[in-house]
C-alpha cells in the first residue's frame, strides 16, 4: 500500500480549456467523472477559441502556475499554420514532447491485435519551424530545422519513458537516406542516448517502411521516437489501426508543464454533425485524464477512472458513431459513472 | 498511329533494365510470360555498368538513357546503388535525366489473397522531383542543420495535370490532394492552389483536399474512402508504402514513372532483396504487374488484361505461391503457372 505524506492528498488546481467544437462535450465528460470519483483536482476554466490571435496571457499564466492543463481541441483556421493556438501553447510552455498511446482496448474489435505502441514525437522544430518564403514567383521554400539540442532531449525523454514504464524497445523513425544531414543528426542523437540504456533494445526504421509495417505487423513496435512531422503521421496511423483517434489518450509535456488532450489530434474539433447531435467520443480524453491523474501522483484515482472506462468498452453496449455505435457523449458518461467501483 | 491498335504486327521496342539482385530472375519471368502471351514487344536490354560513365556521372550509361528516350517506354528491375563516392544514385540518375516527374502506384486488393483490408482500390500519384527530396541541406552552426523543401508552381501543376488526366482516362471519379497546408502554408499551400486550378478544368471529377495525418488514419480505418490521391514527394513516399502494406506488401505492388514528353518507365517498388537473390525464390508479381502497366500505357489493353488475369488467378487459386505470400513455389514454377493460366 501507498503511504502518502501529509498533504499529498491536497486538491490540485488544473487549468481547463474546453476549446472548440466537440471540446466542451468531451471536457464536460471529464468534469462529470472527476466529480463523481471525488478526484482531488479542481479546474480553473478558460474560454479559448481557435480563431483567437493569441492564447490569452491569463491562460498561459494559469498553466504556468498550475503546471498541468487539460484541453479539448482548438481549431486551426486555414492559414493559421504555426501560429495555431495548439502550436503556440507548445512553444510558449516549451512542451517539447508529444506522447500518444496507441493500444488495443479489450472489447473493441479492430483489424489488428496486440497493438501497444507509444509514439513520442519532437514537438518544437523540424518541419513545423514555420520558416517559409517565396524565392521567386512560383518557387517556395520551407525550412526543416533539426538541432542536436532538441533531438537529444526528445531521445532522452523517449528512453526515460521506456525505462520508467518497463518498455523493452525504442524505435527511431527517420528518412536519413534522403535527408542525410537533418534526419542524420536526429539519428546520431538517438544512438548516443541509446548507449546509456543497455537494457532497452534500440533500432531504426525508415518512415515509409514504418508505415507499411504498421499496417501489416504493428505488434513489432513498442516505443517510437520521431521528428515532428513523421510523429504526426505515425501516431495517426497507429491510432487508426487500434481503433481511431477518438480513443487514444496522450498529451504534450515539457520540463515543467504538461497539457493533456486527445492523443493523436490536438486540432480535432469533430464536425458540425457530431457537435449538434452531441455525439463526440469522450473515451480518448477520459483516458488522457487518467494519465493526468497519474502525472499528479494520484494513482488510485487514475486506476478507478480507467477501469470504469475500460469496462464500458469491454461490455460493448455503449459506443459512439466513430466506433460503429449510436450513443451520445452523455450516454457514454452515464455508462462510465455506472461502471465505477 | 499503330500504337493505338491492340494487335499490331510490327513489334514495339521497349527498354528493359533487369537490374540487380533478384532483378534478373523476375525480369526473366516477365520475358517468359510476354512470350507465352505473344505480346508484340521487343525488349532492348540494358545493364548497369561497373564503371562510371562520365556523361551521366553514374554507372548507368548514356546509351541506356538514350534507349529509354528513343523508345518512350521501359521496364526496370530493382537497382542497388553501389556504395562509394563520386557518382549519383542510379534511381536518381534515371529520375533526373529522364525527368520522371510523377510516380503512379495503383493499389488494389488481390481477390484470393486475403489481408486485413479487402476493399482497397486506389491509385497514388506522387510528385517525384522536388519537395523534401531536393537534396539541399546544410549545417548552420554546429548542432543545427537545415533541410530545404522546395515546391514550384511548374512541378505542382504538371503532377496535378497528370493526376486529373489519369483519373479521367481511367474512369475514376475523385481526386484527393494530400497536404499539410495548415502548417506549411506557403509550400503545401502552393501545391493545393495548383491542384485547385487544374481541378476547375475537370468539372466531372470530384476534387477534395485531405490533411495527411487524417489521411493516414482514414486509410487504415477505411481505405475504400479513396480513389485517386495526388501529393508532394515525401507524403507520396509514405502514403504509397502504407497502401502497399494494406494489400500485402512489396512483392505485389507495381508502379510506373511518367516523364516529360510522355516517357513511361515502369518499375517494381521493391528493392534488390539481396537476401534471396539467385535462389529462385523471388516473387515476380510486382514486376509483372508493372509490365502490365506499361502495356496499358501503350494501349495494348487486351494483352494487359490477359496477363493481369492470369497473375491474379494463379495467386487466387493458391496452388502456386512464392514464400513471401506464404507458399513454397519457386519463381520459375510460379511463372510457369501464370503462363498456363493465360
Ligand atoms: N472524439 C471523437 N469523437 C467523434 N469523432 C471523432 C473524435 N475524434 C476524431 N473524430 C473523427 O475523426 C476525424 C479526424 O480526426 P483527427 O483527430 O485526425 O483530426 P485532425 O483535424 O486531423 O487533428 P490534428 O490535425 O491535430 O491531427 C474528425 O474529423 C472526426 O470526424
Ligand atoms: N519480389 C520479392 N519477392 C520476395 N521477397 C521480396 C521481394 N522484394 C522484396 N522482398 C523481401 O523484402 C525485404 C526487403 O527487400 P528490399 O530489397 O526491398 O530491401 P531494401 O533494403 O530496400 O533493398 P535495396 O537496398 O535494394 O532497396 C527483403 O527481405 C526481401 O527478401
Ligand atoms: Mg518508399
Ligand atoms: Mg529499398
Amino acid at each position: 500500500t501507498y503511504m502518502p505524506r501529509p498533504g499529498d492528498g491536497a486538491p490540485r488546481a488544473v487549468t481547463l480549456i474546453p476549446g472548440d467544437g466537440i471540446g466542451p462535450l468531451v471536457t464536460g465528460a471529464v468534469e462529470q467523472v472527476m466529480e463523481a470519483i471525488h478526484a482531488p483536482v479542481y479546474f480553473e476554466k478558460y474560454e479559448v477559441r481557435g480563431d483567437m490571435k493569441k492564447v490569452p496571457q491569463e491562460v498561459i499564466d494559469s498553466i504556468k502556475k498550475n503546471k498541468v492543463c487539460l484541453k479539448g481541441g482548438l481549431a486551426t483556421p486555414m492559414g493559421g499554420g504555426v501560429s495555431s493556438l495548439n502550436m503556440q501553447l507548445r512553444r510558449e510552455l516549451d512542451l517539447y514532447a508529444s506522447l500518444v498511446n496507441c493500444c488495443n482496448l479489450p472489447g473493441l474489435p479492430t483489424r489488428h491485435d496486440n497493438v501497444d505502441i507509444v509514439v513520442i514525437r519532437e514537438n518544437t522544430e523540424g518541419e513545423y519551424s514555420g520558416l517559409e518564403h517565396e524565392v521567386v514567383p512560383g518557387v517556395v521554400e520551407s525550412l526543416k530545422v533539426i538541432t542536436k539540442f532538441c533531438s537529444e532531449r526528445i531521445a532522452k525523454y523517449a528512453f526515460e519513458y521506456a525505462y520508467l514504464n518497463n518498455r523493452k524497445k525504442v524505435t527511431a523513425v527517420h528518412k536519413a537516406n534522403i535527408m542525410k544531414l537533418a534526419d542524420g543528426l536526429f539519428l546520431e542523437s538517438c544512438r548516443e542516448v541509446a548507449t546509456k540504456y543497455p537494457g532497452i533494445t534500440y533500432n531504426e526504421i525508415i518512415v515509409d517502411n514504418c508505415c507499411m509495417q504498421l499496417v501489416s505487423k504493428p505488434e513489432q513496435f513498442d516505443v517510437m521516437v520521431t521528428p515532428n512531422l513523421y510523429g504526426n503521421l505515425v501516431a495517426n496511423t497507429a491510432a487508426g489501426i487500434a481503433g481511431g483517434t477518438g480513443v487514444m489518450p496522450g498529451g504534450n509535456v515539457g520540463a515543467d508543464h504538461a497539457v493533456f488532450e486527445q492523443g493523436a489530434s490536438a486540432g480535432n474539433v469533430g464536425n458540425d454533425n457530431i457537435v449538434e447531435q452531441k455525439k463526440a467520443n469522450p473515451v480518448a480524453l477520459l483516458l488522457s485524464s487518467a494519465m493526468m491523474l497519474r502525472h499528479l501522483q494520484f494513482p488510485a484515482f487514475a486506476d478507478r477512472l480507467e477501469t470504469a472506462v475500460k469496462r464500458v468498452i469491454l461490455e460493448g453496449k455503449y459506443r459512439t458513431k466513430d466506433l460503429g455505435g449510436q450513443c451520445t457523449t452523455q450516454e457514454i458518461v452515464d455508462a462510465v459513472l455506472n461502471a465505477l467501483d | 498511329n499503330c500504337r493505338f491498335f491492340s494487335s499490331v504486327s510490327t513489334p514495339i521496342r521497349a527498354t528493359l533494365f533487369p537490374g540487380d539482385g533478384i532483378g534478373p530472375e523476375i525480369a526473366d519471368s516477365v520475358k517468359q510470360v510476354f512470350n507465352a502471351a505473344d505480346v508484340p514487344i521487343e525488349w532492348e536490354e540494358h545493364y548497369v555498368g561497373d564503371q562510371i560513365d562520365p556523361r551521366t556521372q553514374s554507372f548507368l550509361t548514356w546509351e541506356s538513357l538514350e534507349s529509354v528516350r528513343r523508345n518512350g517506354v521501359g521496364l526496370k528491375g530493382p537497382m542497388a546503388t553501389p556504395i562509394g563516392k563520386g557518382h549519383r544514385s542510379l534511381n536518381l540518375t534515371l529520375r533526373k535525366e529522364l525527368n520522371l516527374y510523377a510516380n503512379v502506384r495503383p493499389c488494389y486488393s488481390l481477390s484470393g489473397y486475403k489481408t486485413r483490408y479487402d476493399n482497397v482500390n486506389l491509385v497514388t500519384i506522387r510528385e517525384n522531383t522536388e519537395g523534401e527530396y531536393s537534396g539541399l541541406e546544410h549545417q548552420v552552426v554546429r548542432g543545427v542543420v537545415e533541410s530545404l523543401k522546395i515546391i514550384t508552381r511548374q512541378a505542382s501543376l504538371r503532377v496535378a495535370e497528370y493526376a486529373f488526366h489519369f483519373a479521367k482516362s481511367h474512369g475514376r471519379e475523385r481526386v484527393s490532394a494530400i497536404h499539410k497546408a495548415n502548417i506549411m502554408q506557403k509550400t503545401d499551400g502552393l501545391f493545393l492552389k495548383c491542384c485547385r486550378e487544374v481541378a476547375e478544368k475537370y468539372p466531372e471529377i470530384t476534387y477534395e483536399e485531405v490533411i495527411i495525418d487524417n489521411c493516414c488514419m482514414m486509410l487504415v480505418k477505411n481505405p475504400a474512402l479513396f480513389d485517386v490521391l495526388v501529393m508532394p514527394n515525401l507524403y507520396g513516399d509514405i502514403i504509397s508504402d502504407l497502401c502497399a502494406g494494406l494489400i500485402g506488401g512489396l512483392g505485389l505492388t507495381p508502379s510506373c514513372n511518367i516523364g516529360m514528353g510522355g516517357v513511361a518507365l515502369a518499375e517494381a517498388v521493391h528493392g534488390s532483396a539481396p537476401d534471396i537473390a539467385g535462389k529462385n525464390l523471388a516473387n515476380p508479381t510486382a514486376l509483372l504487374l508493372s509490365a502490365v502497366l506499361m502495356l496499358r500505357h501503350l494501349n495494348i489493353h487486351d494483352k494487359a488484361e490477359q496477363i493481369q488475369n492470369a497473375i491474379l488467378n494463379t495467386i487466387a487459386e493458391g496452388k502456386y505461391r512464392t514464400a513471401d505470400l506464404g507458399g513454397t513455389s519457386t519463381t520459375s514454377d510460379f511463372t510457369k503457372a501464370i503462363c498456363d493460366h493465360l
